[in-house]
């Protein structure tokens, strides 16, 4: 009985979360901190700041991520189900509703139109979350050599009609960043030999 | 058969994509474009609309694309790849390996993942804004400049700058969309 009131808290919760956060994932984090650290006190802080950077650092959505360790942590199994199917309602109902209209919609001129000057502000949109994540990484030589190479290669290749999928980029980039650390740990083993 | 189709697309789309919403833009720019589910213009309309609406970005694309595509099953098909990886991945996480970021072996792999996703969002950006604006995809393209276009861009550019100024904090996506929309209205309709 305890438990299914715990289960209708973290539906309920967790809707409303994905029904007023606009701005994806990080935005979304605040809004949880809030919930289950001040209002609720379900979570301790320290585990909370665990809990986002694993949703921060795995892959697929940040908002999903955190909502699935939430819920996990607060009720088991039944309490990830919960919370990530309460989080995704909302934005399911929304966007399904808008589909249905949206290409009658965009048949008016000055709506085609609007939208015309929609898609330059989303072109800003990405390229600022681009800079505004370039600004917050560490900027050694590494990091800076990867991202530079990894934009320009791309860049090129989709100039020049080279098919190279963005997910190879992602493992090469990953086995790069673990043969760096091994050898880093190898050279600095073998300067402690020669002391 | 679309519906397993939009879930297998979406699953991998989940399952390998770093970085939150933008940093899936990129694998689903090339998904959509590679199945021809979407235009380049759709598919920035529908990052307009997902940015617009309350949600996880991922989430309002996913459903998007899959009711575009296979109407209601469609959606929830697509919907449901891009989150199952998640779901499951943090299951994993949070049951057995809470410490899984202090192992050095995952820090490495992340350390090399994050400037490259950076990269990527960055190279998508770029070459769909040069697309858009110049009318160049590929170096075969003919050169034709998008004037309004532009002066969109730059207004939306100098709005943000001056709003971050005066204010101290970035203006919402949303109230960009709006002042974006009602130029665009305006100065296309002219």
């Amino acid at each position: 009985m305890k438990n299914k009131r715990l289960l209708l808290t973290l539906f309920v919760t967790l809707f409303k979360i994905g029904l007023f956060t606009f701005g994806g994932g990080y935005a979304m984090i605040a809004l949880l901190e809030d919930e289950f650290i001040e209002k609720k006190k379900w979570i301790d802080r320290e585990e909370f700041l665990d809990m986002a950077a694993i949703a921060e650092s795995t892959p697929g959505p940040i908002a999903i991520n955190a909502a699935t360790y939430i819920g996990y942590k607060t009720a088991g199994i039944a309490g990830a189900l919960v919370s990530t199917v309460a989080v995704c309602i909302p934005s399911f109902s929304i966007i399904y509703i808008i589909s249905l209209f949206f290409d009658a919609f965009l048949e008016f001129r000055l709506v085609a139109n609007a939208f015309r000057g929609i898609q330059v502000c989303v072109l800003y949109l990405i390229l600022s979350a681009g800079l505004r994540l370039f600004k917050g990484m560490r900027k050694n030589v590494f990091n800076v050599i990867s991202a530079v190479t990894v934009g320009t290669v791309m860049i090129c290749f989709s100039l020049f009609a080279v098919r190279f999928s963005t997910v190879f980029y992602i493992i090469i980039c990953g086995v790069i960043g673990v043969a760096v650390s091994l050898l880093s740990e190898i050279v600095a083993k073998s300067k402690e030999g020669e002391k | 058969m679309i519906y397993l189709k939009l879930f297998l697309t979406f699953l991998e789309i989940g399952a390998v994509s770093f970085g939150g919403g933008y940093g899936m833009i990129s694998l689903m720019r090339e998904k959509a474009l590679e199945n021809m589910w979407l235009t380049e213009e759709e598919l920035l309309n529908f990052i307009g609309v997902a940015e617009s609406t309350p949600g996880p970005i991922a989430v309002n694309m996913a459903t998007f694309i899959g009711s575009e595509q296979g109407g209601f099953f469609g959606s929830l098909c697509a919907t449901l790849g891009i989150v199952l990886p998640s779901f499951i991945i943090i299951l994993v996480i949070a049951a057995l390996f809470r410490n899984l970021l202090k192992y050095k072996s995952v820090r490495a792999f992340l350390s090399g993942v994050r400037p490259c996703v950076i990269g990527l969002i960055f190279a998508t950006g770029v070459t769909m804004l040069l697309s858009k604006l110049t009318g160049i995809s590929t170096v075969y393209d003919e050169f034709s400049v998008d004037f309004i276009g532009a002066a969109i861009f730059a207004a939306t550019v100098l709005f943000a700058v001056l709003y971050k100024k005066l204010s101290r904090k970035k203006p919402s996506p949303l109230l960009l969309v709006g002042i974006s929309a009602v130029l665009g209205a305006v100065l296309y309709s002219i």
